[in-house]
């Protein structure tokens, strides 16, 4: 599974590298992000699930998070 | 564009106000009403169209989302409110009446908005604007979300959209995710890895349901928390909470049934707002008015609208 690291990017700026990063990868296909704590977690993830995402889970790692999302269909 | 031989002006057009004397000899500003903001651009290229035609170069954007013609002869009424007409925009109101209501984007593109308040701004605009009330101003205000941009405490009624979640525990997967998201501290990861709720912390801003990836956290109730008293200017105060998840298609009967305890109980006190006659009565007084109407949604006690101490002046209550 593709891992992409978003740590040290601000909102909206990583909410848009996630976007990015999806329309390289087909629909159904698993990815993992890595962001920070405070606002990008809080905003990151709930974003992603109102572009039609599916979020799989959500896991705290050292002061960050991995957010492992499925790609929704267009 | 002035009549240079003899002025004649609909006086019908000033009934409502809206029009606003200024400095300068014959000049007035033209106060548009623009209930929560928004309007079709065509309308906004017709205001465009006028405010150059009778204005001289420059409109002013009010604090409540009016756009303001400044500089227009008194000559010129008419034909200023006949060619704002031609695209259906009129002229907003001033003094003793229920003013033009404001509001945020609402729910329909923004992502933290609750509940349509551009369409209750609309509703309120069409039943209620400009009812005199024989007293003061009377402002109304809608959040669509406890961010509450619009301030909605500061208005005599303010409207904040809200929903109470509630958790169904079977969908949980545990990611912590509402957790994390909560600003108020209202849901912490149990010992079992599911969220608990401490729902007198709960602002009711609806981020658990939106963040959760399962659907397990789900709106029970949706509706405005009411503030009533609010206030600005030179002794402000701040509305406080008279009723909660308050239905969207109430608000209109709701500020009705404000407004009528409002006349009847400033009956000869002269040019006093809302929040003043509230500490003057007691909070329970219009709590049991609004209770006979709303039974669900008045909530049981609250507490007088709250003075802001302004360092300036001293502030006395009209007792």
């Amino acid at each position: 599974m593709k891992t992409v690291d978003l740590r040290g990017v601000t909102c909206p700026t990583n909410f848009v590298k996630a976007k990015l990063e999806l329309e390289t990868v087909e629909a159904g296909v698993s990815v993992r992000f890595l962001i920070d704590d405070g606002e990008p977690v809080k905003n990151v993830p709930r974003s992603l699930k109102a572009e039609g995402h599916r979020l799989l889970s959500l896991q705290e790692i050292d002061g960050h998070y991995a957010l492992t999302l499925e790609k929704g269909a267009d | 564009m002035s009549n240079e031989k003899k002025t004649a002006v609909d006086l019908k057009n000033l009934k409502a106000g809206g029009f606003i004397k200024e400095r300068g000899k014959d000049l007035f500003t033209v106060r548009l009403r623009v209930p929560g903001g928004r309007m079709p651009v065509e309308r906004l290229r017709k205001i465009v169209e006028v405010a150059e035609k009778y204005g001289q170069g420059e409109v002013h954007l009010s604090v409540r989302q009016s756009v303001e013609l400044i500089h227009v002869n008194f000559k010129d009424f008419d034909a200023v409110v006949a060619e704002l007409g031609e695209r259906d925009q009129k002229v907003a109101s001033c003094g003793a009446r229920i003013r033009v209501p404001t509001a945020c984007g609402g729910c329909e593109y923004n992502p933290n908005g609750l509940v349509d308040t551009q369409k209750s701004a609309l509703e309120v605009d069409q039943h209620l604007f400009g009812s005199p009330t024989g007293h003061h101003k009377f402002k109304v205000g809608f959040a669509g979300c406890p961010h509450d941009c619009p301030k909605s405490a500061t208005n005599d009624v303010g409207f904040q959209g809200a929903v109470l979640p509630e958790l169904e525990k079977d969908l949980c997967i545990g990611c912590g995710l509402c957790a994390k998201s909560c600003s108020d501290g209202a849901i912490a990861m149990g010992a079992d890895n599911r969220p608990v709720f401490a729902p007198e912390r709960c602002t009711w801003c609806g981020d658990c349901v939106k963040g959760c990836p399962t659907e397990a956290w789900k709106a029970t109730r949706r509706g405005y928390t009411v503030r009533i008293g609010g206030k600005w200017g030179r002794r402000p105060l701040v509305g406080t909470v008279f009723a909660t998840f308050l239905p969207e298609e109430q608000v209109v009967d709701f500020i009705a049934s404000v407004l009528e305890w409002y006349v009847a109980k400033a009956e000869g006190l002269g040019r006093v707002r809302l929040g003043d006659i509230i500490i003057r009565e007691g909070p329970e007084s219009l709590l049991g008015h609004l209770r006979v109407k709303f039974p669900a949604a008045v909530v049981s006690s609250t507490i007088p609208p709250q003075v802001i101490n302004t360092q300036i002046g001293q502030r006395s209550l009209q007792k």
